[in-house]
């Protein structure tokens, strides 16, 4: 089978997000970039599907230049090929955004290579807009299921279930099929040594999709208000065992 | 007029739904215009009873059978057309797995964009919404534009308020035309045994546990406790990708987001990701050795110390209160 | 919520090894009320030790940087947390393997048990190495691994219980307030606190803790890359964090360690990746700490491919990942030593900084004797802060040599090895004439100096042998046989050096003489005009300087010393004039051009230019006078460090080139030769067996065993003369002797010519070691033409001490006969001095 995989660059944020002086972006001067832990596992369940099933796999990410890192961080855990959607750095809404892979994956097609499965993160780590899996999907007539915590494939079709709050659900759908994938349906492995010099030296294919107004047009960030806070000192280790039941029992917990 | 989309279990609508009337009853006050609300699934008729209290005027309940179990693509048509046929300025839905689902699909349906995860919306041309990015821990203002203005309100972005005066709810049902399409994916309950034990999100207090706890065994002073007080434990991102819990027990950014009443966070630092799974709680209590970490700082209660020490003392003190006098 | 008291004794920056270790020896030696600040949290407030791999490999070429590792692990051998493992370098080229056999000579000089191994034994050392790809190593059984953040825990904890410390975790020094040029209070944002000595313990932040009082701490943060890999299942098993020698790849700048059961992969090859210390985040800005920002990965791609190759086994299993990988923080200096002592500029406040864990605690025991008594045990010199001119302390030096100093973490670094960037920064008046001469420039401490003129080529066909060529190109290297050739025209006719490098401090007021009685060994109160050569003691009677005094006035004192020791002098005589300023220091250095005018003929060419008489009755040696030479009015200084008769001439730089063309000009029917460093500092000396500082000279070895205890003990005091009596009244554990080399044949047939430092042995091989547990070394090795011979100095046992003595110097694995020429200061060339004094 045919596995493409979408991913997002995205900064790996500290204990603390400041904000550049224009309050466009994140400051990102002391930061790593990575992918979303959704998009790490996305990776790694394609990476596993192709082990199991055989075919190809594939990554494609849209963003600057810079995110071939995050492809070749991709290609290091074992997927084969890479596509960059090249961008000159400003931010693609998500309407945008999908038309974009939307028109690749056409593309793609129209060169013989077409996806049994295109898989997604549950949501970008960032910007968080719930969508692109969804859009994808509906631009490219295929079912779709998001936010899976296991998925298995059977012939031609695809066995999900995901959590809610309740419990667990599951569907059944047929392939080819769009999912997006929640952190936790596996344990992503790390890059070894030879993948990551394997990766390095592969060819990344390039696309440089033309940006449209999507509709929804970032002005600026902030940071929430940080409410004035105080906090009460029960006590030291097992002297505070009195004081945390005497809680217990005014929270009512007790 | 502003659609509201609600979710509801058997026609009782969910607390999200209850905090998206209540923005959307803002929303038509300050637009001036009629609150209508949708609902899916047969059943969506039984909710009028609340949304009256929310200012309701018309609940639109698409009936179809075939909407009664959980299909992402066939709500979402439901909400379309019933969204081209009515023309609301707004349609606004939770942002639950289901809301958000529901909503993506109706915007790539319609064409439209979509603002996920809003806090605040201004209406206007185009709408000014404030929207949650990284979880919450960051906030972005965007323009929103298209014919109709679809959003998702952040859960708990305000607290749900309803009117002491009642509206008069009209029930609309609606039978969309509905396709074998809308319906190649159906989310079918799995039913498991019941284990007794309580759910995350519904436990009224949580134990969660970080490194802190100091191994995989470690947890069964928090299994203790949990068991003591009705509540259900928890973990933290690293206490998974270490493979001492299931990441089904999770909290946080990429994990479960809970509410409880106490959530007692034991040997977690209190790291941004962690803290927007819990922040919804109504008051946290810190175990923890370092009296400098970011949950003690976030924390309304913190005792200062090894996790393994305080559960010790608090659950023996709890056994023995709860021991029977004899005779 | 401030728990900081408002006043202490000593406040301590930054609590890492550095600042731990600190604490607790400062405690140790009896003080009390000591405030260990850090904006961090502990145990690991987010400096380099949180990050450091934490190994330890004992042998250096440096004796100072070995004795402080060597300490260290002592200690950390007493805190319960070194874990020996073994460690070997490995050699992927002959030239490495050259390399192996001079750290095997350091081993042997430093007492520390090494030996080299083959491929094979690599093998079964390190089972899962490619041992095709290598052609030998340098194993050190007593290399281990420690446990920095618990160790400094520990000794943190020790300080503590002793009563002694407080230790305030999250308090950020936001200044430092200094009075009448001494240190007085730390401020936080947890409150202020009055201290009379301040420790700057701070690692890469130490430059901006520094200049917060008005302070300078020349280093830069670069970054380390470092990843670990695992789970490695060879390792499954092993008990403990390490089971296997740590292996450093020595050709490849890069190491791999065992850490459980992963594998950490280190590079010191990449590009120099140099930071700010202004721009490294703030805890709240880091992801992990602010000493370990974010991994760069294609900077590391070739490190990777090195380690693959050679322990293809682990590293390339596709189940092992890499689990965590970082650009790790640490601090660079522009001369690759740490930056030791108290700072030049702020009276108690001191600097313990760019320190690596394997000699952090033997460092801050060196440090606490320092600041407590003035007398550390292992002598700290060649790490003294002071030691940098202001043009070292700028941004452009410190990160020029720092980028440059960065890929020679691992590198065959000759020891004469010259830095190539920022060069041309002192330039003598006499410079264009030198390169027009064709010199070769050496730099120290910033200046060009000739150190062979490649304008006396012609004189090696003159000389033919004696200029005794080196056919070994690592012996060659940074030397020309031109030198020898100078030399030897120097002692026929006649030389002139440029000597513009040398410090020229002058001291002056009210009591200056009662200043220079009490710094100097020797009788200051002098004839006026006449010129000292003297020693300066710390409290110990360790040497602390060696220089030479002009006394111009009754209370007028010159004092000319080393370029590299100059700015460390000056330090010790400021700090030791009276505090009323009764006597005044000028700093003359950039004032005074010297040319040194040596041999046989100096007195005729002098007497071509000047009116004065200059006869030997008129002008004796060991005296100076201001002469004319044409329209220049010189200070001529009857003096010699080659052994020859001359003068030294200083001139106001301005008319340094007047004075050049003067003497060249006269000097052309004399067949004057101009003469590089080369002789004045090695070959001339050498052959004189005058010390040098640095070399013979040093805080380690007193004034009786370098043989420069004079017959008298002048009745004034002077700092170290308490201990000075007592060493003279005790019979030496040394005796600094020179060596002359029997055969300096190799089995290769060649000769060979050996550099300094290497160990000195019996017959049979064995290491000398004194009473005092020190080891016989080189301390200086240079040709000496005039003798025929290669000429050593060494510290030897008294037993060995006697002329005759045969004994071995190993050099390159290859073990050399020599004999014991003199025993003492005697000279080797011209014993009785006949040259100097005629």
């Amino acid at each position: 089978m045919n596995v493409l995989v979408c991913v997002k660059r995205v900064p790996a944020t500290a204990g603390h997000i400041a904000l550049s002086a224009d309050s466009q972006e994140i400051d990102t001067r002391y930061l790593g970039f990575t992918v979303s832990p959704h998009e790490e596992c996305a990776v790694e369940e394609a990476v596993r599907l192709i082990e199991k099933h055989g075919g190809s796999s594939t990554v494609l990410t849209l963003g600057p230049e810079v995110a071939i890192d995050q492809l070749r961080d991709a290609m290091a855990l074992g997927i084969e090929r890479a596509i960059l959607l090249e961008t000159d750095g400003r931010e693609w809404d998500p309407v945008a955004t999908a038309a974009a892979i939307v028109e690749a994956i056409e593309a793609e097609r129209a060169a013989g290579r077409s996806y049994d499965l295109v898989m997604f993160g549950n949501e970008s780590a960032d910007s968080a807009g719930y969508q692109i899996g969804v859009r994808v999907a509906d631009a490219l007539d295929l079912p779709c299921v998001t936010g899976i915590k296991a998925l298995e494939i059977g012939d031609g079709e695809a066995m999900v279930r995901r959590q809610t709050e309740a419990g667990w659900e599951t569907a059944e759908l047929s392939l080819p099929a769009v999912l997006t994938v929640k952190e936790g349906i596996n344990l992503p492995r790390y890059p070894s040594l030879p993948g990551r010099l394997r990766a390095k030296k592969k060819e990344i294919e390039r696309i440089k999709p033309q940006w449209q107004d999507g509709g929804l047009e970032k002005i600026r960030l902030k940071l929430p208000v940080q409410v004035e806070h105080s906090v009460e000192i029960l006590g030291k280790n097992g002297d505070a065992g009195a004081q945390v039941v005497e809680l217990f029992q005014r929270l009512r917990l007790l | 007029m502003v659609l509201a989309f609600i979710e509801h279990l058997n026609g009782a609508p969910t607390t999200l739904s209850l905090e998206v009337l209540t923005m959307a009853g803002r929303l038509s006050g300050e637009m001036a215009v009629p609150l209508e609300a949708v609902a899916i699934g047969p059943k969506g008729a039984a909710a009028a009873g609340i949304v009256t209290s929310y200012g309701v005027s018309r609940l639109h309940v698409g009936d179809d059978p075939r909407l009664a179990d959980y299909a992402p693509a066939g709500w979402a048509r439901a909400v379309a057309e019933l969204t081209e046929r009515v023309n609301p300025e707004v349609v606004i839905g939770t942002a639950s797995d289901r809301g958000s689902e529901v909503m993506a699909h109706v915007a790539a349906r319609m064409k439209l964009p979509l603002a996920a995860n809003c806090t605040e919306i201004a209406p206007g041309d185009p709408f000014t919404v404030t929207r949650q990015r990284w979880g919450g821990s960051l906030l972005e203002e965007a323009h929103l534009k298209g014919r109709v203005k679809l959003l998702t309100l952040a859960p708990h972005a305000l607290a749900a308020e309803a009117s002491p005066s009642r509206t008069e709810v009209a029930t609309h049902p609606f039978t969309p035309a509905l396709d074998d399409k809308d319906f190649r994916v159906r989310l079918v309950p799995q039913v498991e045994a019941d284990t007794g034990k309580i759910s995350l999100a519904q436990a009224r207090v949580v134990i969660g546990g970080g490194r802190g706890v100091g191994s995989a065994e470690g947890f069964a002073s928090l299994e203790e406790l949990a068991g003591l007080l009705g509540g259900a434990v928890g973990c933290s991102r690293a206490v998974t990708s270490l493979g001492w819990r299931p990441h089904s027990d999770q909290v946080g950014q990429t994990g479960m987001r809970i509410a409880p009443d106490l959530y007692i966070a034991c040997g977690i630092s209190g790291a941004i990701q962690h803290m927007v799974g819990c922040r919804a709680a109504k008051h946290i209590l810190a175990i923890n050795t370092d009296a400098a970490a970011p949950i003690v700082e976030q924390a309304d209660y913190a005792v200062i110390g090894d996790v393994q020490k305080v559960l010790s003392s608090v659950n023996a003190q709890i056994r023995k209160l709860r021991e029977v006098p004899v005779g | 919520m401030s728990s900081l008291p408002a006043q202490a004794r000593v406040v301590v920056i930054g609590a890492g090894i550095v600042g731990n270790s600190m604490a607790y020896h400062l405690a140790r030696l009896g003080w009390k009320d000591i405030v260990l600040v850090d904006k961090g949290r502990m145990p690991n407030p987010g400096g380099s030790t949180g990050h450091a791999s934490n190994f330890i490999f004992l042998t250096d070429h440096s004796k100072e940087m070995t004795a402080f590792t060597l300490d260290s692990v002592r200690q950390y051998k007493e805190l319960g947390v070194f874990t020996q493992s073994g460690g070997i370098e490995v050699a992927r080229t002959t030239e490495r393997m050259q390399e192996l056999r001079r750290r095997m000579a350091s081993s042997k000089a430093w007492g520390i048990d090494a030996e080299l191994v083959t491929p094979a034994e690599v093998k079964r050392l390190v089972p899962f190495i490619n041992e095709d790809v290598i052609l030998g190593g340098f194993s050190t059984p007593g290399i281990g691994t420690v446990d920095s953040l618990r160790g400094g825990t520990l000794m943190r904890e020790k300080a503590q219980a002793m009563g002694a410390l407080i230790v305030a975790a999250g308090s950020e020094v936001t200044g430092i307030d200094v009075e009448n040029g001494r240190v007085k209070r730390v401020r936080t944002d947890q409150g202020d606190i009055e201290a009379e000595v301040v420790v700057i313990t701070s690692g890469i932040w130490s430059p901006r803790i520094a200049r917060m009082a008005g302070a300078s701490i020349p280093l830069s943060p670069a970054v380390h890359q470092m990843i670990s890999v695992g789970p490695v299942p060879l390792f499954a098993d092993t008990v403990g964090e390490i089971e296997y020698p740590i292996v450093r790849d020595m050709d490849t700048n890069g190491y791999e360690r065992q850490h459980g059961s992963d594998m950490e992969v280190g590079s010191y090859d990449h590009r120099p990746i140099l930071w700010d210390p202004d721009d490294i985040p703030s805890l709240e800005q880091s992801k992990l700490s602010p000493t370990e920002l974010p991994f760069t990965k294609e900077d590391f791609d070739e490190s990777l491919e090195h380690a693959l190759e050679l322990m293809p086994d682990i590293l390339g299993d596709p189940s092992v990942g890499i689990r965590h990988a970082i650009n790790g923080l640490l601090s660079l200096t522009p001369d690759g030593f740490p930056l030791l002592g108290e700072t030049p500029e702020v009276k108690g406040l001191w600097s313990v900084a760019a320190i690596w864990i394997k000699e952090a605690p033997g460092i801050a025991r060196c440090m606490a004797e320092w600041i407590t008594s003035g007398i550390p045990e292992i002598d700290p010199s060649g790490s003294d802060i002071a030691r940098f001119y202001d043009h070292q302390k700028t941004q452009a030096h410190i990160r020029g040599r720092s980028a440059e100093g960065f890929n020679k973490t691992y590198g065959i670094v000759h020891p004469r090895e010259q830095w190539e960037s920022n060069r041309r920064v002192r330039v003598s008046p006499f410079y264009e004439r030198e390169k027009a001469l064709g010199a070769f420039f050496f730099e120290t401490a910033g200046w060009e100096r000739p150190h062979w003129y490649e304008s006396n080529k012609k004189l090696l066909a003159e000389y033919g042998e004696r200029v005794m060529p080196r056919r070994y190109e690592w012996d060659a290297r940074w030397w020309s046989p031109i030198i020898n050739a100078e030399h030897l025209a120097m002692r026929d006719r006649v030389a002139m050096v440029d000597l513009s490098a040398f410090a020229v401090f002058d001291i002056a007021g009210s009591c200056a003489l009662d200043t220079m009685q009490r710094l100097c060994v020797v009788q200051m109160n002098v004839p006026l005009g006449r010129v000292i050569y003297t020693s300066l003691l710390n409290p110990a009677a360790g040497i602390k300087a060696d220089l030479t005094v002009m006394r111009l006035g009754s209370n007028h004192f010159r004092v000319v010393t080393g370029g590299a020791d100059g700015a460390r002098d000056k330090k010790w005589f400021i700090d030791h004039l009276p505090d009323d300023g009764a006597v005044q220091l000028t700093d003359l250095t950039s004032s005074w051009a010297t040319i040194g005018v040596w041999g046989p003929r100096a007195r005729d060419l002098l007497t071509s230019i000047t009116d004065a008489d200059v006869s030997n009755e008129a002008f004796a040696f060991g005296t100076c006078r201001f002469i004319d030479i044409g329209p220049v009015r010189a200070l001529a200084s009857r003096i010699s460090y080659v052994g020859e008769l001359g003068w030294e001439i200083y001139v106001p730089f301005e008319q340094g080139a007047r004075l050049w063309d003067a003497i060249w000009d006269a000097g052309q029917p004399l067949d004057i030769v101009p003469a590089g460093i080369g002789v004045y500092g090695t070959t001339g000396r050498i052959e004189k067996c005058y010390r040098a500082y640095g070399m013979e000279l040093e805080q380690e070895f007193n004034l009786v065993e370098t043989g420069l205890a004079r017959p008298q003990v002048k009745p004034q005091d002077f700092i170290g003369k308490e201990a000075y009596l007592k060493q003279r009244a005790e019979p030496p554990a040394a005796i600094l002797s020179t060596l002359t080399v029997d055969d300096n044949t190799s089995q290769s047939g060649f000769k060979r010519f050996m550099q300094g430092r290497e160990p000195v042995l019996s017959q049979d091989g064995k290491r000398l070691v004194d009473k005092h547990g020190r080891g016989s070394y080189v301390t200086s090795a240079g040709s000496g033409p005039s003798v025929g011979k290669t000429i050593l100095m060494s510290f030897l046992p008294p037993e060995q001490a006697r002329v005759g003595t045969r004994l071995r110097v190993e050099y390159f694995g290859e073990q050399y006969p020599v004999t014991v020429a003199v025993a003492g200061p005697t000279p080797v060339f011209d014993p009785q001095n006949t040259r100097v004094k005629s």
